[in-house]
C-alpha cells in the first residue's frame, strides 16, 4: 500500500514556484517580525498603507492577543521595556543622521591647473550616504570627461571632475541626487585661481 | 557571524565547473531541495561569487543572495531563499520569547525549543512528510529524523509563518530534548543582520 502511495506521489512539486514574499519597506524585514525592529510604528504605518490587508492580519487586536497570550506577565513586561529601549535608540540614531546631513555641506571647488585649465573637485558626498565612486562615474558619463576618486592630504576622499563644470555640477546634484538640499551645495572659487587670473 | 553590518565587496564570476559542483553539493546537503534546484540554480544563469568578511563567501544570481558558505564550510541558505522555498530545509522551532534575542544575535539555547511554544524534530524516522506541511494538530511539521550536531538547520518562530535564523546546529536535537539546556545554534545568520542588510543592488 505505502508503496501505492509512493508510486502515485511525484518526488517533487511538478511546477514548483518560489514564494514570493513582501518585504517590510521600512525595516526590511518580513512584516511579521517588525515589532521586533525598532521602528514599529513607522512599520505599521507603511504596511497600513501599502498592503492593508496583510496589515489586518498581522496588526489585528485577536493577533495581538494570541502572541502575548502565550508569555508570562514578567517576560512581557521585559519585552516591551526592551523594545521601547530599541526604538528609542533607532529614533536616536535617526535624529543624529538628520543633523549630520543638515550641517553637512557639498563643496564644489574650481582649481587651477594650468593657468587657463581647470578641474572641479567635489567633496562631501559621503555625508548624504552617496558613494563617491558612482557619483565619480554618473559626472564622467554625464560631462564626457575624466573624473576620478581621489585622496585627499586632509584625509578623505574628493571628486576631481577635469574641465570647469562647477555650475553644471550643482545643478547635475540638484537633479539627481535629491538627497542634498540646495543650501547645502557650496560653491568655491579656489583662490589661486583668482591671483592667477589678474595677473 | 554578521552582526556587523557588511559593505558589499567585489563581485566575481564562478567557473561553470565550479557552479556544476556547487549544484551537487546543493543537492547533497539539502535533498529536499532537488526538485527546485533548476529553477534555484539554473543551468544556463551566471553564477556570482562575493566575499565578505571573516571569510565567507556569498553566492548569488543578479541580485538575488542564495548561499553563503564560510571557508569551505558547508552552504547554508540566505534567509530571502528560506523565504522562497520554506519547506525545503529541516527546520526547528523557537518559542515567542526567544525571538527578540535571536533577532538581535544571541546565540539560540535549548529552553527555547523544549518549552511549550518550541518545536523539534519528533524523533521518528519512519514520517516522511514534508516540512511544513500541516500535522494533526493543525501546527506546522518540524520533520521526523533527529538532527546531528553540525547540520544545517532552519529556525521558525511560534505564531510566525517566516523563518528568522539560519545556523549550523552545534547540539543534536536528540540531545537537545534530553537536556534542555545549553547552546543549540550558534553563530546564526539572522533576520536583520549585516548579511540580511547587505545592499546587493547593482
Amino acid at each position: 500500500m505505502a508503496e501505492v502511495e509512493g508510486a502515485e506521489t511525484p518526488i517533487g512539486p511538478t511546477e514548483p514556484q518560489s514564494r514570493h514574499i513582501v518585504y517590510c519597506g521600512v525595516c526590511s524585514l518580513p512584516p511579521e517580525y517588525c515589532e521586533f525592529g525598532g521602528t514599529v510604528k513607522k512599520c505599521q504605518d507603511w504596511l497600513q498603507s501599502i498592503h492593508p490587508d496583510l496589515y489586518n492580519r498581522i496588526w489585528s487586536a485577536d493577533a495581538l492577543e494570541a502572541a502575548t497570550s502565550s508569555l508570562s506577565v514578567e517576560a512581557r513586561k521585559r519585552a516591551e521595556k526592551d523594545a521601547h529601549k530599541k526604538a528609542l535608540k533607532a529614533e536616536a540614531a535617526e535624529a543624529k543622521q538628520a543633523a549630520t546631513i543638515a550641517s553637512s555641506k557639498v563643496i564644489i571647488k574650481r582649481v587651477e591647473r594650468n593657468k587657463r585649465k581647470f578641474v572641479t573637485a567635489v567633496s562631501g558626498l559621503e555625508a548624504f550616504g552617496l558613494d563617491n565612486k558612482k557619483v565619480a562615474k554618473d559626472f564622467g558619463k554625464k560631462f564626457a570627461t575624466g573624473s576620478s576618486v581621489t585622496k585627499i592630504p586632509s584625509g578623505g576622499e574628493e571628486i576631481v571632475v577635469q574641465g570647469d563644470v562647477s555650475d553644471e555640477i550643482e545643478e547635475f546634484l540638484l537633479e539627481n541626487y535629491k538627497v542634498i538640499p540646495e543650501d547645502n551645495i557650496e560653491l568655491v572659487e579656489s583662490k589661486v585661481k583668482k591671483g592667477s587670473g589678474s595677473g | 557571524m554578521f552582526k556587523k553590518d557588511i559593505s558589499p565587496g567585489s563581485k566575481s564570476k564562478v567557473k561553470s565547473s565550479v557552479q556544476r559542483s556547487l549544484r551537487t553539493q546543493l543537492t547533497t546537503t539539502y535533498p529536499l531541495l532537488a526538485p527546485h534546484i533548476d529553477e534555484i540554480v539554473p543551468k544556463k544563469e551566471q553564477l556570482d561569487a562575493m566575499k565578505i568578511p571573516d571569510r565567507v563567501t556569498l553566492y548569488l544570481i543578479g541580485s538575488t543572495p542564495l548561499f553563503y558558505q564560510h571557508m569551505t564550510d558547508l552552504l547554508l541558505p540566505h534567509l530571502r531563499l528560506v523565504h522562497r522555498f520554506p519547506t525545503c530545509f529541516p527546520s526547528i522551532r523557537i518559542d515567542r520569547g526567544a525571538i527578540r534575542f535571536v533577532l538581535s544575535g544571541a546565540t539560540l539555547m535549548a529552553p527555547g525549543l523544549t518549552s511549550a511554544g518550541g518545536r523539534l524534530p519528533t524523533g521518528n524516522s519512519e514520517e516522511t512528510r514534508k516540512y511544513g506541511e500541516t500535522a494533526v494538530e493543525g501546527e506546522g511539521f518540524y520533520g521526523g529524523r533527529e538532527l546531528e550536531p553540525g547540520e544545517p538547520v532552519v529556525v521558525c518562530a511560534e505564531g510566525k509563518v517566516e523563518a528568522c535564523a539560519v545556523g549550523l546546529l552545534s547540539m543534536g536535537t536528540k540531545e537537545v530534548k534530553e537536556k534542555g539546556k545549553g547552546p543549540v545554534v550558534e553563530d546564526a545568520h539572522y533576520l536583520g543582520d549585516g548579511l540580511w542588510k547587505l545592499a546587493l543592488g547593482d
